[in-house]
């Protein structure tokens, strides 16, 4: 922590600060106003550089460091340190921030030349509108010839975007409260995760996808019909194979209230779904929910992305399912294994690719739609996964960022300086909804904007001709194997 | 130099059409005439014709026309054809030699019917058959390229200008009442017969001038549908779009054309509620099939010819009418050196499909 000479001492970073770094000293003897930082308190949540009114803050990376060893790392040695003291497993928050290939950024995009013309989107139509759901290809006509246009249910969104699963209880009120009516004023959909409803959100039913997940928190009839579609959880990006664990500390009464458990206690939800040890079972659950919202409801199975996870998916497609839904291993999360975080699971953009490809050489990719999630950061990635094969994406961390995170990854201590990783109400005040669904609108209509013009770039004027345009893709920088499994050719080729 | 099929060649073309209303039929003449005054417009790097109405001897079979690379490809193939048609006559498809067409393959044609043993045992229906045995052929029989496979109709194509490519086929010596024409222009050089169109399947042909932007996501649609796209090029794409909707599901051609170019969303939204709702149905569940860039296409069928431009209109496509007869090209010109005297004529707009049945005279 660096404070340069501008700091007036009026301790505002103390104030803002809930990791107690900032501490405000009056010397007794002299009357002098100290202002002094424990470093090893700070998280680096950027919260008291951003508030600091005279910008005397500056937080830099610390030379004091251990001795340099290029297999024994720093991060792995201190690791060690905290395990041999506490004897318990290494939490996080957020994605996995390790250093593995990035194939979004290894991916390049087309546009016309010549032979065709590139569209303007400020000049012509330029559609984004996605449906969601599973689109048997059978015409049917009534007595006077005309096509009957009952199909099973969808989700119809404005652009190829939805905010992913996020839990009131991972997440504040108010962040949900954003995201619910940022999804309203959008026209797309955000995920209750598997936290239940909170009563005040109801109204935002259409705009709604609920989540039944192994705890079941929060599962009654009125929630299952209450939402635009149902999603079933059996696995996230962060945590392929572990189930979750909302500290009792957190379960206040409102908590308590929407996740239908009682005040105080931890709220375990089990790795699998007890009644779920195999496809089979979940076809089961599919339709249990189906007849329990009598039809009207798509329902997506969300699964982390596994080294099989085409096989998963298409195992999925068979088994009633509207939508699919897989996280890549970038995905967030409120509190993960380290461990698992950091080594389980495989790239989303690798999943996408192979997703589609089985679904498409087994038939059935007319009978799922795909959304993906799990580390998109910008409309050029939702742009190329689209083009790999999906039709919308899910975003998470994205979404957070808008809302003021900065990435400190410490959403598992619950003291979120931005008010969104936390329950504790002094902190939660400092979201304000009406500020932060602002936010939210002004980065996916920036998005959606960004989309269009790429896609006017490219000569397209409606996002379903997007949809597995591998074409429109060229490698840069990858072998041959990655290509084969991204099914795109090098640049240049 | 990869050839068409190993490769993507975008191109820019010239296309032209004719129909006899009233099922009167003529000679190639006239449509060698309008695709020659597009000249520019091609490039001598491919040219070609559909002619609908041309067999009538053999009305009932189907006209298969094939490019072999050498004597071994024309061997294997006769062996499979015998395996699974009844041959009813056999030639090569007569040409005339001429210094502009050079390094033509081996041309043959059959009518054939199907095996009805073979066919029962199959247990598909009689054109599911054949266009299964046409791609059979076009993928696995080395140097064999079955190029036109429907009933009284055939295509006739090659590297070359239109114009002369159609005197090289003697094509004024057929009659018949709907001919399509198409002069191309490719980017670079593949110098293959099989690559120049018209394209077709069963009684589908296309001609097409454009570059579709969807082009991949299409293709990989029609290839889970059991489409194999072996050549990487529109018109095919846009032939198989048209026989799995018009022949395999049963979409009449204004469907197909709300299918492969619908009216924008902020036109749809303005229609009334049933409108709206068919609309809606068929662009949410045939997404993957509409065609989005540039096109004009003409699609020749039995029985009648349909016409349609992209959802922008990015290519040019004109329409004329005098009497019984249909004229259709890339510009206007190319109708008027045929027909100087039209009691119509007009440029349809994107997405609006023009469709001409013969007996609707």
């Amino acid at each position: 922590m660096v404070r340069n000479e501008r700091c007036t001492k009026c301790h505002i970073c103390q104030r803002q600060c809930p990791y107690g770094v900032h501490q405000r000293i009056v010397d007794s003897d002299t009357g002098a106003v100290h202002i002094v930082a424990d470093d090893a308190k700070c998280v680096n949540c950027q919260r008291c550089v951003a508030m600091c009114p005279m910008r005397a803050l500056k937080i830099v990376k610390s030379n004091c460091s251990y001795r340099e060893n290029a297999y024994w790392s720093q991060k792995a040695v201190m690791e060690i340190h905290r395990q041999a003291e506490q004897g318990g497993v290494l939490l996080s928050g957020m994605g996995n921030p390790e250093d593995y290939p990035i194939y979004f950024d290894r991916i390049l995009l087309n546009a016309s030349q010549v032979t065709n013309p590139p569209i303007d989107p400020l000049r012509e139509p330029m559609e984004t509108k996605v449906f969601l759901g599973s689109k048997p290809q059978t015409i049917v006509r009534d007595h006077t010839g005309r096509i009957s246009c009952q199909l099973p249910p969808q989700i119809t969104v404005a652009m190829p975007i939805m905010f992913s699963a996020m839990s009131y209880g991972s997440i504040s009120l108010n962040a949900h409260l954003s995201l619910a009516q940022a999804a309203q004023e959008l026209g797309i959909m955000y995920n209750t995760g598997e936290g239940g409803l909170h009563e005040s959100l109801y109204q935002y039913g259409k705009h709604t996808i609920v989540q039944v997940a192994s705890g079941r928190f929060g599962v009654h009839p009125d929630y299952l019909r209450n939402s635009a579609a149902i999603e079933i959880k059996m696995g996230q990006g962060a945590k392929p194979g572990i189930g979750g664990h909302l500290p009792g500390a957190k379960i206040g009464p409102e908590i308590a209230r929407t996740r239908m458990i009682p005040e105080g206690t931890d709220a375990i939800s089990p790795a699998p779904h007890h009644d779920i040890y195999s496809i089979e079972d979940l076809r089961q659950l599919v339709f249990s929910l189906k007849e329990a919202t009598d039809y009207t409801k798509p329902i997506i199975v969300k699964i982390a992305a596994v080294h099989n996870v085409a096989a998963i998916a298409s195992g999925i497609a068979r088994s009633g399912a509207d939508i699919i839904a897989i996280d890549g291993f970038r995905g967030g999360t409120g509190a993960a294994p380290t461990r698992i975080r950091d080594h389980v699971g495989i790239p989303i953009e690798l999943a996408i690719a192979s997703v589609d490809q089985r679904l498409r050489e087994e038939g059935l990719r007319d009978s799922v739609s795909l959304v993906v999630g799990g580390g998109i950061r910008s409309s050029a990635d939702i742009v190329k996964a689209i083009a790999l094969g999906a039709d919308c994406v899910y975003i998470g961390t994205a979404a957070l960022v808008a809302l003021g995170c900065h990435l400190c990854r410490s959403c598992h201590l619950g003291k979120c300086a931005w008010g969104i990783a936390t329950q504790d109400p002094e902190l939660v005040k400092r979201l304000d909804p009406e500020v932060g669904y602002k936010r939210l609108v002004n980065l996916i209509r920036a998005w959606q904007h960004e989309i269009k013009e790429i896609m006017g770039g490219m000569g397209i004027n409606a996002i379903e001709s997007l949809r597995g345009n591998r074409l429109m893709l060229r490698g840069i920088g990858l072998n041959d194997r990655e290509l084969s499994i991204l099914g795109i050719k090098h640049a240049g080729e | 130099m990869k050839r068409e099929g190993q490769i993507r060649i975008p191109s820019g073309c010239a296309i032209a059409g004719v129909i006899d209303k009233s099922g009167k039929v003529f000679n190639g003449e006239i449509i060698i005439r309008s695709i020659a005054a597009m000249h520019e417009r091609s490039n001598g790097l491919g040219g070609g014709f559909a002619a609908y109405g041309i067999y009538p001897q053999y009305h009932d079979a189907y006209a298969l026309h094939i490019f072999y690379d050498h004597e071994t490809a024309k061997f294997n193939c006769e062996e499979y054809l015998k395996r699974f048609f009844d041959i009813v006559h056999q030639g090569e498809i007569p040409t005339r030699s001429i210094k502009e067409i050079t390094d033509a393959p081996l041309i043959w044609r059959y009518f054939v019917h199907p095996l009805p043993s073979k066919l029962s045992m199959s247990e598909l229906d009689e054109t599911e058959y054949v266009a299964r045995c046409v791609f059979e052929v076009n993928t696995r029989i080395d140097g064999a390229y079955i190029f036109s496979s429907g009933k009284n109709m055939g295509i006739f194509k090659g590297v070359g200008y239109p114009e002369d490519i159609g005197r090289f086929y003697r094509l004024e010596e057929y009659e018949g009442y709907c001919f399509t024409a198409h002069g191309r222009y490719p980017t670079n050089t593949p110098g293959w017969w099989g690559g120049a169109h018209p394209f077709g399947l069963l009684n589908y042909s296309v001609v097409h001038n454009g570059e579709i932007s969807s082009y991949d996501t299409n293709r990989r649609t029609l290839e889970m549908y059991g489409y194999p796209c072996t050549l990487q090029t529109d018109t095919e794409v846009i032939t198989y779009i048209i026989d799995y909707l018009h022949r395999k599901l049963g979409l009449e051609f204004p469907e197909i054309a709300a299918v492969i170019a619908p009216p924008f969303w902020q036109t749809i939204e303005r229609m009334p509620s049933a409108e709206q709702e068919y609309h809606t149905y068929l662009r949410n569940v045939f997404s993957s099939l509409l065609v989005n860039g540039p096109f004009s296409i003409l699609i020749g069928f039995a029985g009648g010819i349909a016409a349609l431009n992209d959802r922008l209109k990015l290519r040019s496509l004109t329409v004329g009418e005098k009497g019984s007869r249909v004229y259709f090209a890339s510009e206007e010109a190319a109708i008027r050196i045929v027909e100087p005297d039209l009691s119509r004529v007009w440029a349809p707009k994107g997405g609006e499909p023009v469709v001409v049945l013969w007996g609707d005279a």
